[in-house]
C-alpha cells in the first residue's frame, strides 16, 4: 500500500524507537507525536501538552501512557487525555499501519 | 466468567479503604455488597470532634457518597445489622432477613464503646461517643441541657468534653487514672494540657471512680452522678469515653478463633481463610489498632491479597498522637514514658507552655512527647519508626530539624502558625486554607494524597514538611502510611534498596529480568522506576548492563537541557571552569551562527547556549568542537574552582589544576543525581566549596575535603571528612566517596540525603577506616569510567540516536 486519497505514509514502524517518539512535521494542526508503546502499539498525538505544550514525543512512554518532559503531566496515548488528577486533552489523530508501514489520515492532517 | 462475591461487613473507614484498594488493582474481580449498620455512607470518623464542636458539619465528612458505591456496582445495604454467618453455606444474614452469599468475607465490623457496668448506665442522656447518632445527640443536648459529665480523661473524652464547651455546656470531666491521656502522655506534658483545658472552662475530677448515674424527679433523664468518693454533681447528659472493646460477636458467633479482637494472620487472614478482617476489630500480633494510619496499611495489605497478587504482609505499625482541639498542640509516639533503661532528653519552659521529652534507647528515639510545640512531630516520628541512629545529631535533636527548605515558602516552618492565605506551596502557588479544604472536603488521609490533589509540595519538595504538619493538624491522628521501607514506585512493593540489593546478587542486567522475577505491576515500568532501573544497573554492572536510553529523561537521551519552550540549552565543558580564546570564538560563532537567543554564564562557571532548537543539537557540538558539559544529566556537573595560588596573591595551593585533574577523572560520571564539586586554593574558600557534593579546600599544608553540601532548596553546609597531603591522595579520598554515594544512594538523593540517611560515620569508616576498602571503591569508579564516551562526538559509543534530531516532514498538505 502507498499514499492514497485517504492515507498519508508517514514513515516505518521500525524507524520508531520502542517505547519512543518521532516528530511528523507540516500538519495544519502542528507537529504530531508518533509514539511506540510497548506492545508495539502506535499512536499519533499532537505535539503538546494540554497543559504547556510540553513536546509529548520528548517524554518517557510506559504501557500506553507517556509523561511531559516538562511538568509531568501524564497524558493517556489512546485517548490523548491527561490521567488525573490533571485535566484536559491533546489531540488526537488516527493510525494506521499496514505492511510495517505508517499511515495518517489526510483529512486529519489538513484540519486544525 | 462469573465472578467471584465479596462480602463486606462494616462500612466504615478501614472496610471502604480495603474496597478502594482492591478497586485499584482488580476492578472486575469481584461482585460486591455491603452492609453497614449505620443510615450513613462512609464517613470520616476522626472528623467527629469538629463537628460536635462545630467547626464542620456532617456532609463534610462523609468520604464516599452513594454514587461512588453505584458507580463501582456495589450493592449497599445501609442500616442493616449482619447478625449471622454460615460459614458452610457461605452466606451472610442480617437482621431485616436480607442474605448475601460469599466466596470472600470481609469483617471490619469497628468496635464498641466500653459502657461502665454501674447503676443508671441505661437512662436517657447517657450516651457513648462513637458515631454520628452520638454526635448528634450530643449536639441536641448542648441545645436543652446544662450540665454534662464526660467518663474518662482519654483523646476521645477530652475531644468530646472541648465539644460540648464550646457548645455552651459546663462541663466535667471524670477520670480514673492520675493524669489525662495516660497512654499518651507522661504526667508533666498532661499537666500542661489539663491547665489550658481548665483555662477554658472545663473542670476536672482526676482519680475518681463513678459508683452511680441518679436519675431525675419523674425518672425520665440522667440529673447526677455519683462517686465512689461520695461526691455528687449535677450531669444532664452524660458521655461515657472510657474506652473501647473490639466488636467481635458476629465473628465469635460463627466461631472464628477471637481473643481481643478477631485473631488475623499478617495477610489480614482470620482463621477461616476465606474470611479477612481489617479495623479496630482485629487483633494482629496482640495488637488491636485505632487509630487511622494502622488500619489504611491493613487494608492495603488485605486489598493486595482479595485481588490474588499475594505478596503483601501486614507486620505492624507504630502510632502517634494529636488531640484535635484548637488551639492545643499536644504531640506523641513510641515508648514516651521512658523510665530505667531509657535515656530522656527534656526541654521544658513552663511559662511559653512548652515542653518537649524525647525518649533515647541505644542511640535510636523510641519516643517523643511534646506539649506546646509540635512542628517537628512528623520528623521525630520518622526518624523514630525508620529506627535512625540519631547518635551524630543527639546535641541537637531536641531543638527539632524540620525537613523544610529554606526557600519558598516566605521562611515559615510553623504550619500552624500560618494564615489560610499563606503560601505554603512556591512552586505551586498553594496556599494553606486550599490544602486544609482539601484535606477536609475531599477527604485525604496522606501526603500523596495532598500532592495528587492540590500539587502542594509536588515539584520541589521543600515544603513537604509543612504539608506533613498541616495534614498532621488536621487529621489529628497519625496521617502517614509510609511503611518503614518505602515503596520505589506505584509499580512495586520493593524498596529501592531492595531492588539495588537484587541487582547485584542476581546479577541482573536487564531491567525485564527484574520487573518479572521482582513481581512489578507493571509491563514497562513507570517515568519514575525506569530511569532509577537504568541507573541501577548500569552503575552495578559497568561495560555489561546495556544502558536503555528509553528509560531515560529527554535531557539525558538529547544530551541537552530541554526548556519550557522544547528548545534546549547548550553547556560545553571547560575543564575547571577554564576556557581560551580559541573556545570562546567558537562559542560566538556559535551564537551567531544559531542566532541563539541567550548567552548566559552559570552558577557552575560554565558558558550557557539558550533557545537551540533539538535539531539544531548536533550541528551546534560539531561546531563547538567542545566535549559534552553533562549539564544535563544526573551526573557529574562542574568542578568550580578559584583561580589558586598560580596567580592570587593569598592562594595556598593550585586550585585551578586540582579542580582541572578532578573532572577529567570524572568525565562522564552518572550518578544517582547530579553531582557537584569546587576546589579552593586557600580557606578564603572563593569558590564556595562548602555547598558541594565534595568540597576541596587547599590549606598550606595540603588539602581538606568536605562532604555532602547542597546550595539548592535547602542550604546545607557540607561536613569536614578529612585532611590530605598529596593531589592523587584527594583524587582517591573524593572519588571513593563518590563511588559509595554511586553504588549506595537512591535514585535521584543528592549526596546531602545521602550521607543524612546512612549517616557520618557510616561514611567514614568506609572511607577513613578501611583503607583497602576506599582503594577498591577507587578502582570501581574508575573502572565505570574507563574509555567514558563523549555523547556529543561518539555517538555509537554513547548509545545515542541520532533519528531523533530529524523530523519527519509530510509532503505539501493540500
Amino acid at each position: 500500500m502507498i499514499t492514497t486519497e485517504q492515507w498519508i505514509l508517514v514513515g516505518k514502524q521500525a524507524d520508531i524507537p520502542l517505547l519512543g517518539a518521532r516528530v511528523v512535521k507540516g500538519a495544519v494542526a502542528g507537529p504530531i507525536a508518533i509514539f511506540k508503546a510497548s506492545d508495539n502499539t502506535i499512536f499519533a498525538v499532537l505535539d503538546r501538552c494540554p497543559h504547556k505544550g510540553g513536546p509529548l514525543s520528548q517524554g518517557i512512554v510506559f504501557g500506553h501512557t507517556v509523561t511531559c518532559p516538562i511538568h509531568a503531566w501524564n497524558i493517556n496515548l489512546a485517548s490523548g487525555c491527561a490521567l488525573e488528577p490533571d485535566e484536559g486533552c491533546a489531540r488526537r489523530f488516527e493510525v494506521k499501519c499496514v505492511a510495517g508501514e505508517v499511515f495518517l489520515r489526510r483529512d486529519q492532517l489538513a484540519t486544525m | 466468567m462469573k465472578k467471584m462475591k465479596l462480602v463486606l461487613v462494616g462500612n466504615g473507614m478501614a472496610g471502604v479503604r480495603t474496597l478502594e484498594e482492591l478497586l485499584k488493582l482488580a476492578p472486575d474481580l469481584y461482585d460486591i455488597a455491603v452492609f453497614g449498620s449505620e443510615p450513613y455512607p462512609n464517613y470520616n470518623r476522626i472528623l467527629l470532634s469538629p463537628v460536635l464542636s462545630g467547626e464542620q458539619n456532617v456532609e463534610q465528612i462523609i468520604l464516599n457518597d452513594l454514587q461512588w458505591y453505584a458507580d463501582h456496582n456495589i450493592r449497599l445495604h445501609l442500616d442493616k445489622t449482619v447478625v449471622e454467618i454460615d460459614r458452610v453455606a457461605r452466606v451472610v444474614k442480617a437482621a431485616d432477613g436480607t442474605v448475601e452469599p460469599y466466596d470472600r468475607l470481609l469483617l471490619a465490623t469497628g468496635s464498641l464503646p466500653f459502657m461502665l457496668p454501674v447503676p443508671g448506665k441505661d437512662l436517657p442522656g447517657v450516651i457513648a461517643y462513637r458515631d454520628i447518632k452520638d454526635t448528634n445527640e450530643m449536639i441536641a443536648s448542648a441545645a436543652s441541657h446544662q450540665h454534662a459529665v464526660v467518663i474518662g480523661g482519654g483523646l476521645l473524652g477530652l475531644e468530646a468534653a472541648n465539644g460540648l464547651r464550646v457548645r455552651g455546656m459546663k462541663v466535667t470531666v471524670v477520670h480514673l487514672m492520675d493524669w489525662l491521656m495516660e497512654r499518651q502522655l507522661d504526667p508533666v506534658a498532661s499537666k500542661l494540657l489539663q491547665k489550658n483545658l481548665e483555662d477554658r472552662g472545663i473542670q476536672f475530677k482526676l482519680k475518681t471512680q463513678t459508683e452511680a448515674l441518679l436519675p431525675n424527679a419523674d425518672g425520665t433523664r440522667v440529673a447526677s452522678i455519683r462517686f465512689k468518693d461520695g461526691d455528687t454533681i449535677a450531669a444532664d447528659l452524660v458521655v461515657m469515653a472510657a474506652g473501647i472493646r473490639p466488636n467481635t460477636a458476629l465473628a465469635e458467633a460463627a466461631n472464628i478463633h477471637c481473643s481481643r479482637g478477631i485473631i488475623v494472620n499478617d495477610t489480614m487472614q482470620t482463621f477461616d481463610p476465606l474470611v479477612y478482617a481489617v479495623g479496630e476489630c482485629v487483633n494482629h500480633r496482640g495488637s488491636v489498632y485505632g487509630l487511622v494510619a494502622p488500619l489504611f496499611e491493613q487494608a492495603k495489605v488485605c486489598a493486595n491479597h482479595l485481588a490474588e497478587y499475594g505478596i503483601a504482609r501486614y507486620s505492624g505499625s507504630v502510632t502517634s498522637t494529636k488531640l484535635k482541639v484548637t488551639g492545643i498542640d499536644l504531640f506523641s509516639a513510641g515508648e514516651f514514658m521512658g523510665g530505667e533503661g531509657y535515656e530522656e532528653i527534656t526541654l521544658s519552659d513552663p511559662l511559653a507552655g512548652v515542653y518537649k521529652k524525647l525518649v533515647v534507647k541505644n542511640d535510636l528515639l523510641v519516643g517523643v512527647c511534646m506539649y506546646g510545640d509540635t512542628a517537628d512531630g512528623s520528623w521525630y516520628f520518622k526518624l523514630l519508626r525508620e529506627e535512625k541512629n540519631i547518635a551524630s545529631m543527639r546535641d541537637t535533636l531536641i531543638f527539632g530539624e524540620s525537613n523544610i527548605g529554606d526557600i519558598g515558602h516566605e521562611g515559615h516552618n510553623k504550619a500552624a502558625a500560618m494564615l489560610d492565605t499563606d503560601e505554603v506551596c512556591g512552586c505551586n502557588g498553594v496556599n494553606k486554607g486550599k490544602i486544609v479544604r482539601a484535606i477536609k472536603d475531599q477527604g485525604l488521609f496522606t501526603l500523596e494524597d495532598v500532592r495528587k490533589c492540590t500539587k502542594a509540595s509536588a515539584s520541589c519538595g521543600s515544603c513537604t514538611g509543612l504539608v506533613e504538619q498541616i495534614l498532621m493538624n488536621c487529621l489529628g491522628t497519625s496521617y502517614s502510611e509510609t511503611p518503614k521501607k518505602k515503596a520505589m514506585c506505584a509499580c512495586t512493593d520493593h524498596s529501592h534498596d531492595a531492588v539495588r540489593t537484587a541487582i547485584r546478587e542476581n546479577k541482573y542486567l536487564e531491567q525485564a529480568q527484574i520487573r518479572s522475577e521482582m513481581g512489578w505491576r507493571t509491563p514497562s515500568g513507570c517515568a519514575s522506576c525506569r530511569p532509577a532501573l537504568n541507573y541501577y544497573l548500569i552503575s552495578t554492572w559497568p561495560h555489561e548492563a546495556k544502558d536503555d536510553p528509553q528509560s531515560r529523561f529527554i535531557n539525558e537521551r538529547a544530551h541537552a537541557n530541554i526548556q519550557k519552550d522544547g528548545t534546549y540549552s547548550v553547556i560545553p565543558r571547560m575543564w575547571g571552569g577554564l576556557t581560551n580564546a580559541s573556545e570562546l570564538r567558537r562559542i560566538a560563532d556559535v551564537a551567531d551562527k544559531f542566532k541563539v537567543p541567550t548567552v548566559k554564564v552559570t552558577g557552575g562557571q560554565r558558558i550557557d547556549l539558550l533557545g537551540i532548537k533539538k535539531e539544531d543539537l548536533p550541528a551546534v557540538w560539531k561546531d563547538l568542537g567542545m566535549p559534552s558539559g553533562h549539564a544535563y544529566g544526573k551526573s557529574i556537573r562542574t568542578v568550580k574552582t578559584c583561580v589558586g595560588s598560580e596567580h592570587c596573591r593569598f592562594g595556598t595551593q593550585l586550585s585551578m589544576d586540582m579542580g582541572v585533574r578532578l573532572e577529567k577523572m570524572l568525565f562522564g560520571m552518572y550518578a544517582p543525581h547530579k553531582v557537584k564539586l569546587a576546589v579552593s586554593g586557600c580557606p578564603r574558600n572563593c569558590a564556595e566549596a562548602g555547598i558541594k557534593d565534595v568540597g576541596v579546600i587547599g590549606v598550606d599544608s595540603g588539602w581538606e575535603i568536605y562532604i555532602a553540601g547542597n546550595g539548592g532548596i535547602k542550604t546545607e553546609v557540607a561536613e569536614f571528612l578529612c585532611k590530605l597531603k598529596t593531589d592523587d591522595e584527594v583524587k582517591e579520598y573524593s572519588g571513593a566517596f563518590i563511588q559509595l554515594y554511586r553504588e549506595e544512594g537512591w535514585y535521584l538523593e543528592r549526596t546531602v540525603h545521602f550521607v543524612q540517611r546512612v549517616g557520618m560515620d557510616y561514611v567514614k569508616a568506609r572511607i577513613l577506616q578501611d583503607a583497602a576498602g576506599r582503594l577498591a571503591l577507587f578502582e570501581r569508579l574508575l573502572f565505570a569510567l574507563k574509555d567514558a564516551p563523549d555523547p556529543w562526538k561518539d555517538f555509537e559509543a554513547a548509545g545515542v540516536d541520532l533519528k531523533q534530531f530529524e523530523a519527519i516532514s509530510l509532503p505539501q498538505m493540500n
